[in-house]
């Protein structure tokens, strides 16, 4: 029996001056792998970041383990931005270690974790010393999964964490993602607006439009039993891509 | 040394001449008899001094009984006046410096002008008054009620006004009787006919009876005045050596003129006005960065403080300085506080703009990852929002260090001492004592904060 961690009940927000979007009635289980699948606009991003509390809902209410998420569980929340979201003063590792430091980890520990961490996430550790400016688009998104990953939360939230990739790079980094997810048994939404990548990670996929949920279900059937017009013509664009 | 400090008598003087050379031999006749005394030079006008003397600013200045009658309280008796404001008057001190009109020899003779009453008869004459005498009841307005004047007069600086005269750009202005430059720029007076001007005897005004001063009364004649005036103004010496001559030739003994070398002078003058700059400059950084980073976090508030902040810095810096008196009197600490007031919008706006710069997914992730708002501030968005900060900072300095010569109008010293002066005397050498100074601290300043921006402006943000 599994636990849930998030529960949306009629969750209405508004993310700046965009319409508001919403409502929402949801659950995630832990253990459990969500992408979050849509067009630019479309509320994706906004609904992850109602599950870490950098968006309130103005309706309805999100529950993290039962009760109101608190500052402090933002810690077994990480989160990962596209491009790496590195604060431009520090080291790779003062991004990495900026939290444990301000628990007062000990220096050697942060080192110790800092080596496990760049050999899951395969970048060399000298790169650790160089500034965000010194790194390219792949190490800079590596050193961004490694912060996240820093204090070894149960839930990953990763919003177009691939986005700024060349095809390579992306290659790479998705199987690597997925791999170190898999190994460390983590909670993971995840929101892009690529449906191969959401197919890549499999799971449950929620596919938003204007706000709205169109279509919840596994990727085969958003392709082969497509609910509304739109799932259908989403599904369609991308797959002439493809 | 502290007590001598606290015994020694404050002498002030108004910015013109005389009133400085009054001022340098009270504080050489205190000083030769034994008073301990320091004289705050060039404060200001007639208000400010009479101002600071009942602040208690300063302890003695000289002053003119028709500047007194008149000005400062407005016809009342003179005696009962001081009196009530527990001020004491010396005894005329010998001479007699009132207000003339002069008109040059050639005019003169040309038009056939004797007299002020003579002046009516030729309204196209170019008047060129000094501003003081325009708006004073017993200057231009009391002059033209009783000659019946139509003309409009020019406002220009006294100092300036004999070189106007000299070049022909005005016909006559406002003098004083006991001018040096009349001789010399072939200057001839109009006869006050009609009596219009008050008498302006030259006395000593003080907060209480100082016994050593009393050798003084009657000792200073018309024809000593002017020469004393002449010696600084035509024959170059400074106002400590004419008085410290005079002081000699009266009392005997040796001179106390103890006259600061040129290096010593300007070594103090860069003391006085780093004092300035560098404590506004910290106040202003310790209110300015946390009301910035207000401003950054409540959008309305901001918008409230940015604009005060913004409309403190239209205010003239005269206007402000000037408006500081009433509230801390003379000196060094109104002057900081001005300069304060003028360093706050950069600061306030450099931490403002550096920390609403910050983009807005990296706000996000600071506050994604767990980090408390105060740690956040402190390890996040302050470092980020550095460069902003600090080139705020600088801006307000090197505008404070050009502002802080304004201070020595109202007795703050440093840099804009001989700058005053040099206006005051047309000299450009000492004009230079002070400007040169301060632009080469200007550009110290700003070579300070390039070395500053290494130390606490992160690498990482200078690739």
């Amino acid at each position: 029996m599994s636990t849930t961690l998030f529960v949306l009940r009629r969750a209405r927000m508004q993310y700046g001056r965009a319409n508001p979007i919403g409502p929402f009635d949801l659950a995630f289980e832990e253990g459990t792998t969500t992408v979050l699948l849509g067009t630019s606009g479309g509320g994706k991003s906004t609904l992850l970041k109602l599950l870490n509390g950098l968006v309130v809902p103005i309706e309805g209410e999100v529950l993290f383990r039962g009760r109101p998420l608190r500052e402090e569980d933002r810690l077994q929340l990480g989160y990962v931005v596209q491009g790496g979201g590195l604060f431009p003063h520090l080291t790779a590792a003062s991004n990495i270690a900026l939290v444990a430091r301000h628990l007062h980890w000990e220096t050697a520990r942060i080192e110790t974790r800092l080596r496990e961490l760049s050999a899951l996430v395969r970048l060399p550790f000298e790169l650790l010393s160089r500034y965000p400016a010194q790194l390219s688009g792949g190490q800079a998104q590596r050193v961004g999964l490694m912060r996240a990953l820093m204090l070894d939360p149960p839930v990953m939230l990763l919003d177009e964490p691939l986005g700024a990739l060349d095809p390579i790079t992306r290659f790479d980094l998705q199987n690597d993602l997925r791999d170190v997810f898999a190994r460390l048994h983590k909670t993971v939404m995840l929101v892009t607006h690529d449906l191969g990548e959401a197919a890549f990670f499999g799971g449950r996929v929620l596919l938003l439009h204007d706000g709205r949920i169109e279509q919840e279900g596994k990727i085969e059937d958003l392709v082969n039993a497509p609910k509304t017009p739109f799932v259908e013509r989403f599904v369609h664009a991308q797959r002439g891509l493809t | 040394m502290l007590f001598a400090l606290l015994l020694a008598v404050t002498v002030g003087s108004k910015q013109f001449t005389e009133s400085v050379i009054l001022g340098e031999i009270v504080r050489q006749t205190l000083e030769h008899q034994g008073v301990p005394a320091e004289h705050k030079r060039e404060l200001g006008g007639t208000r400010v001094l009479f101002d600071a003397l009942i602040g208690g600013d300063i302890d003695v200045y000289p002053e003119y009984t028709g500047t007194l009658a008149e000005e400062l309280l407005h016809g009342a008796p003179v005696e009962e006046g001081l009196r009530k404001q527990g001020l004491r008057m010396s005894k005329p001190l010998g001479f007699s410096n009132t207000y003339a009109i002069g008109v040059r020899k050639e005019t003169a003779a040309r038009l056939g002008l004797h007299k002020l009453s003579d002046l009516a008869r030729h309204p196209n004459l170019r008047l060129g008054f000094s501003n003081e005498f325009m708006q004073r009841k017993d200057g231009w307005p009391r002059i033209r009620e009783a000659y019946h004047l139509a003309a409009q007069p020019t406002g220009l600086d006294h100092d300036l006004a004999y070189r106007a005269m000299k070049e022909g750009k005005i016909d006559a202005t406002d003098l004083y009787s006991t001018d040096a430059e009349i001789e010399a720029y072939g200057l001839v007076l109009l006869e006050d006919d009609a009596h219009a001007f008050p008498d302006y005897r030259a006395v000593l005004l003080s907060r209480a009876d100082l016994p050593a001063l009393h050798a003084l009364e009657g000792a200073i004649d018309q024809q000593t005045m002017i020469d004393l005036n002449a010696a600084v103004r035509l024959r170059h010496l400074s106002e400590t050596e004419a008085a410290a001559q005079f002081v000699q030739r009266r009392f005997g003994g040796a001179a106390v003129s103890h006259e600061e070398s040129r290096a010593l002078r300007i070594v103090r003058r860069t003391k006085e006005h780093l004092f300035l700059v560098g404590v506004s400059l910290f106040g202003a950084a310790l209110f300015g960065i946390p009301l910035g980073i207000l401003a950054a976090r409540r959008r309305r508030l901001g918008k409230v403080v940015l604009g005060l902040t913004g409309l403190l810095q239209t205010i003239p810096s005269l206007a402000i300085l000037v408006f500081m008196i009433p509230l801390l009197g003379i000196g060094t600490w109104p002057a900081i506080a001005a300069l304060f007031l003028y360093a706050l919008l950069p600061i306030v706006r450099g931490a403002h703009q550096g920390l609403t710069g910050i983009p807005r997914e990296l706000r996000e992730s600071a506050e994604a990852l767990g980090l408390p708002p105060f740690a956040r501030l402190r390890r996040v968005e302050l470092p980020m929002a550095s460069p902003a900060i600090l080139s705020g900072i600088q801006i307000a300095a090197v505008i404070s260090v050009g502002t802080a010569t304004l201070g020595a109008l109202i007795g703050a010293g440093g840099y804009g001492q001989p700058i005053l002066t040099g206006i005051r005397l047309a000299d450009t050498s000492i004009i230079l004592e002070g400007a040169a100074p301060a632009a080469l601290l200007a550009i110290a300043v700003q070579g300070l904060f390039e070395l500053l921006e290494r130390v606490f402006v992160s690498k990482g943000l200078r690739l």
